[in-house]
């Protein structure tokens, strides 16, 4: 039973605020959310525009701002379905099984949520840098981790690795053992249980975890920063070229750079509203159950 | 196999696909290299490049591609010790290619001596950069220490420019007052008078004049010609004061890496057209004093006559000095106390 | 659940066996647990623990002289209390937003739902430069605060600004589910019995909410310690008044003092490690008090 709902409008005169209350804090929240998020991209979009659109698209069209497309798109590439297999994997084990240190299992999965992605990037560079543990054995053998793309695309993968099996965890314990139990009993392989079972349940979760996970893979700034070596064409990505021209007096181009994030950002967005609607109809058919009962 | 589905398939391609492409973007193109260098150097190179790979084209056929990376002098050189593959470095202090010599023992210890003039083909000085009008009335180094002068420079642990500019302010000191409890003392009240160091010269340049923190920005008299140019002598103005220290950036070939990559013969020839005519007519317009007398001539209006002294003259050399003051516990860390 | 058990007496799969010989009837588990222990190991713990090792290295005297050094306590305090102020600046305005959201109907509201994410979506880097431009002295906001002796850019007040902008999804996303489901009988059984709107809200609604707001808070507290890209251009990194610890960090790291780096990032893992924790337990008190 949900509570107030404003899509129908209708609600018990007894239980809400006077009208002035009403038009006075929705005034104060749409002045919130202006001030704090459509206001800053508007900036960028002024920003990207006011030298002129020839040089916005000239910006765009640098040989330099292309490496570094093409360099976040590889990682994104790269990273996105690694963490999407991982995001798998670590949600059926955890919902479809019991098992001790599940709680420690699920904390550690949020850990790169909570720490500074400075830090992140440090600690790959003690492990990968020259002077770091696995410094000299990958010198001799030649091979580039820190100061390279693989590198980081190591880092990318640390920070972006919990946000599909954070979308996947709950919804596949909120969704119960049984139905897979039943396939696995009437004959079904593991992998056809999970592409046949549960695979449908949970796609527009997963949907949502992949855009979530691909903006941040794109758009991570600090634990790249750490390990890239900042080498024009090479080793900066998006983000990175974008502080590069801001460093250069090039601020039209540095917004103009920008702004292709801003623009990949209202994407996902729009993306996310998508599947969002989705999934809520998805949920809550779900969770009446075959039976039509609440679980 | 017989088993795969679709998505066996998909995952197939996707991994031999990252596996594929993570060698390629390791991989060197052929007669390409990189050119680690300080943080103000970003134009000049960009032109030296072009110009080197029309050079080298034409000579030897090859097309030559040259990337950059731009930092603080010293951060560059740590990071160059900690395993980024410079092939040439072009830093802002002998002492920063001399630790990767020593320590990383990536060139020979004797590199300086290969080229002209200690290997630093062009050379620069430390200049005052202030506010149009010159609101505050800053005439040289003393009045950087008056109470109310907010003074902009980058860190010394971290950049080679603020290197330059501490050394400059402790020799005109050490000049006007004679002792070297004076010059402490005057450059302890200078650092008292700067609220925020930057990582690199042209970060501290940034911060100057694009978030206008600052009276006055002391700094590579390449990068504050730079900053005219850029943004219009409406402005900032130049200050030229009585007197600053001679800098020479000097380049050099990592020997080690440039061996491991093939480019040993293609970097050489690079720093040594550094030298040539049209490097040092590159440099002289990118606001870099060439060696060229000629040049030196074409360009006099430019380059001010200052009475300049040398790391040499005034402090025994850069090794010394590093040690004094620049190192840590040296007296640098003795005198910023940040936020006092 | 009737059908959960009805499988369960098929399979002969007792669940209150002995547990330590537990049958699993879904296939899978060696994999995909071995798997994501590798994975976590290889990318979370391996790395984490190298800093941890490295601040070691300065042993205990060491590490605790780093750690008190003025600069330190200075970017620690910065830190704490910037992302303090944010994310309570996010907690009011931001469960004044999942109400408005939850219980009003509004033109565009669909397009506010939606917004709220933009944080989550775009780069840290634009956000700094965009943050930046809007609150410098010639900015559009910045230049309207400086008549009235308000500078933004380049003091706390822009960090706390730019960490609120961070952290603004997160009290939002956690309150708004739990606004959904309260049931409007409580309410409506308040008001019949007198209460006035403001004593219910205090009295009846509050109580519910309050674990997800401070869930909400937490997560944002937590975001907003560490947060660097967006800082990174609006502060002034002057040291002792707008360096931030992420900043300090960085600086010690162009310095490649690895082991000061190590043991200022190993004081702010413990704390996070500490919100973490908290997070964890607060989303527990909040699932038992679903209906």
């Amino acid at each position: 039973m949900s509570g107030v709902h404003t899509q129908s409008g209708r609600v018990s005169l007894a239980i809400t605020e006077s009208r002035a209350i009403r038009l006075g804090l929705i005034g104060i929240a749409v002045l919130f959310l202006g001030l704090f998020t459509v206001l800053p991209l508007v900036v960028v979009f002024v920003g990207a525009l006011r030298a002129g659109v020839r040089i916005y698209l000239s910006s765009l069209r640098n040989p330099d701002a292309l490496s570094a497309l093409r360099l976040s798109i590889t990682v994104a590439l790269i990273v996105v379905p690694l963490n999407l297999l991982f995001g798998v994997a670590a949600a059926w084990a955890v919902a479809k099984f019991e098992f001790r240190g599940k709680r420690i299992l699920t904390t550690i999965i949020d850990i790169p949520l909570a720490i500074s992605p400075v830090i992140g990037g440090m600690a790959f560079m003690l492990l990968f840098g020259a002077q770091g543990w696995f410094g000299s054995w990958l010198r001799e053998r030649d091979i580039s981790i820190a100061f390279a793309v693989p590198g980081i695309v190591i880092v990318t993968i640390f920070v972006t690795l919990p946000f599909i099996a954070r979308q996947l965890i709950p919804l596949m314990r909120e969704q119960g053992n049984e139905e897979e139990e039943t396939a696995v009993i009437l004959g079904a392989s593991g992998w056809q249980t999970f592409v046949r079972v549960t695979l449908p349940n949970i796609r527009w979760a997963l949907l949502y975890g992949l855009i979530l996970c691909n903006a941040r893979a794109i758009g991570e700034f600090g634990a790249v920063s750490v390990i890239s070596g900042h080498i024009r064409g090479v080793t900066n990505t998006l983000p990175l070229h974008v502080e590069e021209l801001y460093n250069e007096y090039n601020s039209a181009a540095a917004f103009a750079v920008a702004s292709l994030l801003s623009l990949l950002a209202v994407l996902t967005l729009v993306l996310q509203k998508f599947v969002g609607l989705h999934q809520s109809g998805e949920r809550r058919s779900r969770k009446a159950g075959p039976e039509g009962s609440e679980s | 196999m017989k088993n795969w589905k679709k998505h066996d398939i998909y995952f197939a391609i996707l991994l031999s696909l990252t596996l594929g492409t993570a060698p390629r973007l390791c991989a060197q193109k052929p007669v390409a290299f990189l050119n680690v260098s300080y943080d103000p150097t970003r134009e000049l190179y960009r032109e030296i490049n072009a110009a080197f790979a029309a050079y080298w084209e034409r000579k030897t056929g090859a097309i030559v591609t040259i990337s950059q990376s731009h930092g603080g002098s010293g951060k560059q050189a740590r990071a160059v010790l900690d395993g980024l593959e410079a092939d040439v470095v072009t830093l802002a202090l002998a002492y920063d290619i001399n630790e990767i010599a020593w320590r990383g023992k990536l060139l020979a210890v004797d590199w300086q001596a290969r080229l002209p003039y200690g290997s630093a083909p062009y050379t620069s000085t430390i200049v005052l950069l202030v506010r149009k009008g010159n609101p505050k009335r800053i005439r040289d180094w003393d009045d950087l220490v008056r109470p109310g002068i907010t003074v902009i420079t980058a860190n010394p642990k971290t950049s080679g420019g603020a290197r330059w500019n501490y050394l400059a302010a402790w020799g005109y000191a050490l000049s006007r007052w004679g002792s070297e409890s004076a010059a402490q003392d005057f450059v302890r009240r200078l650092y008292r008078n700067v609220p925020v160091l930057d990582v690199g010269a042209r970060a501290a340049t940034t911060t100057f004049v694009e978030r206008g923190i600052g009276d006055v920005l002391i700094t590579w008299e390449n990068e504050a010609l730079l900053a005219v140019k850029e943004l219009g002598p409406a402005k900032v103005e130049i200050l030229t004061p009585s007197v600053s220290i001679l800098a020479e950036p000097p380049v050099a070939v990592v020997d080690k890496v440039a061996k491991k990559h093939g480019t040993d013969a293609v970097a050489r020839a690079y720093l040594e057209f550094l030298y040539t005519d049209r490097g040092q007519e590159i440099a002289a317009r990118n606001f870099y004093r060439p060696r060229s007398e000629q040049l030196q001539n074409k360009y006099t209006r430019q380059f001010p006559k200052i009475s300049l002294f040398t790391v040499d003259n005034v402090f025994g050399g850069w090794t010394k000095a590093q040690a004094k003051h620049f190192a840590d516990g040296g007296i640098f860390d003795k005198i910023y106390q940040p936020g006092r | 659940m009737a059908t959960a058990l009805r499988v369960n007496m098929a399979v002969g799969a007792n669940r209150s066996r002995a547990k330590d010989t537990p049958r699993r009837v879904l296939p899978g588990y060696g994999l995909t647990l071995g798997f994501t222990v590798l994975y976590l190991g290889f990318f979370v713990l391996i790395p984490l623990s190298t800093i941890f090792v490295k601040a070691a290295g300065l042993g205990w005297q060491g590490f605790w002289t780093t750690v008190t050094a003025e600069r330190v306590v200075a970017a620690y305090r910065l830190s704490f209390l910037s992302a303090f102020y944010a994310a309570l600046a996010n907690t009011m305005f931001g469960f004044l937003v999942a109400w408005v959201l939850v219980r009003y109907s509004f033109p565009a509201r669909r397009v506010a739902d939606a917004i709220i994410d933009l944080p989550f979506a775009l780069p840290t880097a634009v956000a700094g430069i965009a943050f930046t431009a809007l609150y410098a002295e010639n900015g559009w906001l910045g230049s309207r605060l400086i008549p009235f002796g308000v500078r933004v850019a380049y003091t706390q007040l822009g960090i706390v600004a730019v960490l609120t902008f961070v952290g603004l999804p997160f009290v939002v996303r956690t309150v708004q589910p739990v606004l959904e489901n309260l049931e409007s009988e409580i309410e409506e059984v308040a008001s019949s019995l007198g209460a006035g709107r403001w004593a219910a809200f205090t009295r009846v609604l509050l109580p519910s909410i309050w674990p997800a707001l401070l869930t909400g808070f937490t997560l944002a507290f937590a975001r907003a310690i560490g947060e660097y890209g967006s800082v990174l251009f609006i502060a002034g990194n002057m040291p002792m008044r707008t360096e931030i610890a992420p900043l300090l960090v960085m600086a010690k790291l162009d310095q490649f003092d690895f082991e000061g780096a190590a043991a200022i990032s190993a004081g702010m893992l413990i704390v996070s490690f500490a919100l973490l924790l908290a997070v964890n337990a607060l989303e527990g008190i909040g699932r038992r008090q679903e209906p």
